[in-house]
């Protein structure tokens, strides 16, 4: 049995039972029960697993328990709900920035981690801080339009 | 959070943790047939460009698509009582349909002539739309809901979706085709009108009041000049059954008296998935769920030697091991352990490969086949002869989030969670390899990652309910990356072959196409078409498709007037990489050869690009589109190509395309810059001009059609998988790149609304001219012509010198 890592998602702190190998995504996803974070390649590659790790944007795919026990980490849900919607939420919401929808969550986690350290940034920073998340079905120009708008733009 | 007990190796080896489930099912599953088809051609007459795909399987006609003026029987008292709504799931919060009961009975088949199997509505006033079509990601949902919105005069946010459950929705046959609204939105607005009908009619009865007087605001019917005498839709028939049989002739909304549809509705499940609801497929958990891995061959064709389970005795927990022919798997109670398993187990196969090799393909596919017959009638008057050569390559659909699929089978029957485009089909073909009768086996649609065709959807529900028959639980399998590039069917390798001919007054003589292309439709009409049934089978015939055409023939044909045609398509015998539909079909390749082969004629009679089509157009919608494009763009007219000589070469290009020659028209116009050194194309900037018809959300339609362009441009720029003799050696995001967020064009959009004419898809058509429009724009930048996509920066620079 492996011994518990504590970890501390969306502000609450959670005693994972996994192996510390096992890649931080299975157990946001598994055991915490979250949507936001999804699988796309487990490579690092695609950035549809992203989350932030004491506010820096990582691949949850490729990053182990044991290695995200040392800063808070937050997802999708943690930056809002339904009913009170986080801006780059807001902002995708009124751009109707997204097609299938499933890379949008790590796109809005690591916009938000762009806005974090560039409050006001240009089309070229944006597509910059995104070029490691794909999209597939062309919402780009969408998504960038919102996140320009989420910075009051 | 629960885990099994740690095992010792003894335990495991005593077989309490690995069970090599292997029993037969030979003769359950249909072979795949591996007689080649031979190549077919014909000519059609002069004049009448047709195409000779004879064996020409198209998505065109996808299954049945019940209207209700047209029964599809059984007759509507078959069906068991409907049910409250309320039990009905909210329509993003896929994983709740769990809880909803079988107690709501089973609605399903296609007793499309009633309307209550389309709607039901609810003493609480909530409409429940039962769809056949589903949504993959496209908007749809919302769409089909403005139409019924529009129809019974219910607000948007009255309506609840459910799509694709065997169970509750009717059949109509896979979403697939760019059909959705064309087919099933004229359906459902039909079965609306007829509802609004009955409900007028009830209305009419208990308020006492001629039908002249009643009027209807917001699901409320009220009686003119009388207000105090109402009733509700929930109060007219909530959760009764309209008893009704659609007659086809309640009469529908005129476009000028729409107040929803022609609006942008925002998405109904954007709220959903923009914060973490339960939306795809890949969400779904159920109590007792396990976590299910499949081991795909070494490569293609390969066969299952042996297993050696002693290999996974290192592991410090269970697993089973199910294999059946070459079908094999892993399931675990944890998901990273079922891919920790899967990668570590040993396994030794045998067999396979002998592909093309790659340089060599499009040869290849042209194989025996050729023949390019009587080019004389077609060149007669030409002063100047040209004959190109164009190929389109395999490529991937790619989705982001990997194929998945949950099974719950037990020995009395199966429910599956599919992101599949048919649940009817799907449970035909998964009754076939489960051995089960149809009516014990239920499919319900749950959203994936964007499809954009046939992928590893189906595939992965048949891999998920063999791994839950051999373990007696729910198993969720999920698809690697490298499965996902590698195993998933592809868009097919094309090649097109024209000759063509320019007068001495600058117009076309005559044209000459021909194209060689594997089949575009391999969706599991029987389990022999999904993987885990070649590979339960054997596995020999696992991952290559045979026979050609199906969806191949798509716009061959153009859309002008020439005065001398010749159409052909010629179907290769097998292809070696297992190919089925991929957004378009062979409507991107042809339209990449058919629009890029204009341009060369259009440069041999000097004359500018869009000039020189609108001289060969006669359709007014298509010399509308080709017209608003040029016109948005800015387009200058001259003859390509610039003979700027600037560096980076700057160029522009125009393509027009008219989807499947009876629906959709669209024109695009690209500016690219090219770097003469390298070879390097990057797209500014694209503008798309886009006719379908009726408009039913103006936001929802532009985004469709964006996304067409962004991600037709990424397959024209960068996009083709590879292979060795054996296998796909493009397996991930490096070896398969798409474009990204700093090489994504600028896109505009110009709909032109024609609310007179009945609503087409959109959900390819701006595909079409956007690979052509690109390479014109190289052509026009630089002089050189490039003829095979991906249009690589190698290829641009061997072009350039």
């Amino acid at each position: 049995m492996a011994d518990a890592t504590r970890i501390t998602v969306n502000g609450a702190a959670h005693d994972a039972l996994a192996e510390p190998d096992t890649p931080l995504l299975y157990v946001l996803r598994n055991d915490l029960g979250l949507n936001g974070p999804r699988f796309g390649c487990g490579l690092a590659q695609c950035g549809a697993c992203t989350v932030l790790l004491g506010g820096k944007p990582i691949r949850s795919c490729v990053t182990p328990l044991s290695a995200a026990a040392s800063a808070p980490i937050t997802t999708l849900e943690g930056l809002g709900t339904a009913e009170h919607l986080h801006p780059l939420q807001r902002a995708f919401l009124d751009e109707q920035a997204g097609q299938c929808g499933y890379c949008i969550p790590g796109i809005i986690m690591s916009a938000a981690a762009l806005l974090a350290n560039q409050p006001a940034p240009t089309d070229a920073q944006i597509r910059e801080a995104l070029n490691g998340n794909l999209c597939r079905c062309g919402s780009h120009t969408r998504i960038v339009r919102a996140v320009k708008r989420a910075a009051g733009q | 959070m629960r885990r099994p007990a740690r095992l010792t190796r003894r335990q495991l080896l005593k077989g309490t943790g690995i069970l090599v489930v292997g029993f037969s099912l030979a003769g359950c599953v249909d072979r795949p047939s591996s007689v080649a088809q031979p190549a077919r051609a014909m000519t059609p007459t002069a004049r009448t460009p047709a195409t000779a795909m004879a064996q020409g399987v198209t998505e065109q006609a996808p299954g049945p698509a019940p209207t209700p003026a047209q029964p599809a029987a059984p007759p509507a008292t078959a069906l068991p009582p409907v049910a409250a709504p309320a039990a009905v799931a909210a329509p993003t919060a896929a994983p709740s349909r769990l809880s909803a009961p079988p107690a709501l009975g089973r609605r399903g088949a296609s007793a499309a002539s009633s309307i209550d199997s389309w709607l039901v509505i609810g003493r609480d006033e909530l409409v429940t739309v039962f769809s056949g079509k589903v949504e993959l990601g496209t908007g749809v949902r919302t769409a089909l809901a403005q139409i019924v919105a529009e129809e019974l005069d219910v607000p948007v946010d009255q309506i609840r979706m459910e799509m694709g459950d065997t169970d509750r929705t009717p059949d109509q046959g896979y979403t697939a085709g760019s059909k959705t609204i064309q087919t099933a939105g004229v359906a459902l607005r039909q079965a609306s009108a007829e509802a609004r009908q009955a409900l007028l009619e009830l209305a009419s009865s208990r308020l006492g009041a001629q039908l002249g007087q009643l009027q209807i605001q917001a699901g409320v019917v009220t009686v003119q000049g009388d207000p105090s005498k109402r009733a509700s839709y929930g109060e007219l028939i909530g959760d009764q059954r309209f008893e009704r049989q659609a007659t086809g002739r309640a009469p529908v909304k005129r476009p000028e008296q729409h107040t929803v549809v022609g609006t942008s509705v925002p998405r109904i499940d954007l709220p959903g998935k923009l914060t973490g609801a339960a939306s795809f497929v890949h969400d779904i958990r159920l109590p007792e769920m396990m976590h299910g891995r499949v081991i795909h061959p070494s490569g293609i064709g390969a066969t299952l030697l042996s297993v050696d389970e002693t290999s996974l005795a290192s592991l410090p927990w269970s697993v089973r091991i199910v294999r059946q022919g070459s079908f094999l798997g892993i399931v675990a109670e944890r998901e990273e352990q079922a891919i920790q398993a899967a990668r570590t187990l040993a396994v030794t196969w045998t067999g396979g490969g002998g592909l093309p090799p790659f340089e060599r393909l499009h040869e290849q596919l042209r194989g025996q086949s050729g023949g390019t017959g009587d080019l004389e009638a077609a060149m007669r008057g030409a002063v100047t002869r040209l004959s190109a050569t164009y190929t389109w390559p395999y490529q991937a659909h790619a989705s982001i989030g990997p194929s998945c699929a949950v099974a719950d089978v037990r020995p009395d029957g199966a429910t599956v969670w599919s992101a599949t485009q048919g649940v009817y089909q799907l449970r035909g073909a998964l009754s076939q390899l489960l051995r089960m009768p149809a009516e014990q086996v239920r499919v319900i649609h749950v959203e994936g990652s964007g499809c954009y065709g046939h992928n590893g959807a189906d595939d992965a529900a048949a891999a998920a309910v063999l791994l839950s028959r051999a373990v007696m639980r729910p198993v969720r399998v999920q698809w690697s990356r490298q499965d996902e590039h590698a195993w998933a069917p592809h868009g097919p390798a094309m090649r097109m072959e024209l000759h063509g001919g320019v007068g001495a007054n600058g117009t076309v003589t005559g044209w000459d196409f021909s194209v060689w292309t594997p089949t575009h439709s391999s969706r599991p009409g029987g389990a022999a078409n999904l993987l885990a049934g070649q590979l339960v089978d054997g596995g020999g015939g696992a991952g290559r498709s045979g026979g050609g055409g199906g969806g191949g023939e798509r716009n061959a044909r153009h859309d002008y007037t020439f005065p001398s045609n010749r159409v052909r398509g010629h179907a290769p015998g097998a292809s070696p990489l297992r190919t089925s539909a991929f957004r378009g079909l062979g409507a991107p390749a042809n339209a990449f050869a058919n629009e890029s082969f204009v341009d060369e004629l259009a440069a041999a009679a000097g004359a500018d690009p869009v000039a020189f089509r609108l001289r060969h157009l006669s359709d007014p919608r298509s010399i509308a589109v080709v017209q608003a494009a040029a016109e948005r763009f800015g387009w200058q007219p001259r003859p390509s190509p610039s003979q700027s000589g600037s560096d980076p070469a700057v160029g522009r290009g125009i393509a027009f395309s008219r989807y499947e020659n009876a629906n959709a028209y669209v024109a695009a116009c690209a500016e690219v810059e090219v770097d003469r050194g390298s070879g390097a194309v990057r797209v500014r900037r694209l503008v798309a001009a886009h006719d379908c018809g009726l408009i039913v959300n103006p936001d929802g339609l532009t985004n469709q059609v964006e996304g067409n362009l962004i991600q037709a441009t990424s397959r024209a720029l960068k996009e083709q998988v590879t292979f060795d003799d054996a296998r796909v050696t493009s397996t991930d995001w490096r070896g398969y790149p798409i474009l990204t967020f700093t090489e994504v064009p600028d896109v505009e959009v110009v709909l032109l609304n024609r609310s007179d004419q009945p609503p087409v898809g959109a959900g390819e058509p701006a595909t079409l001219p956007v690979a052509p429009a690109i390479a014109n724009a190289i052509f026009d930048a630089t002089g050189a012509r490039v003829r095979a996509v991906p249009l690589t920066p190698e290829r641009v620079k061997a072009a350039l010198s």
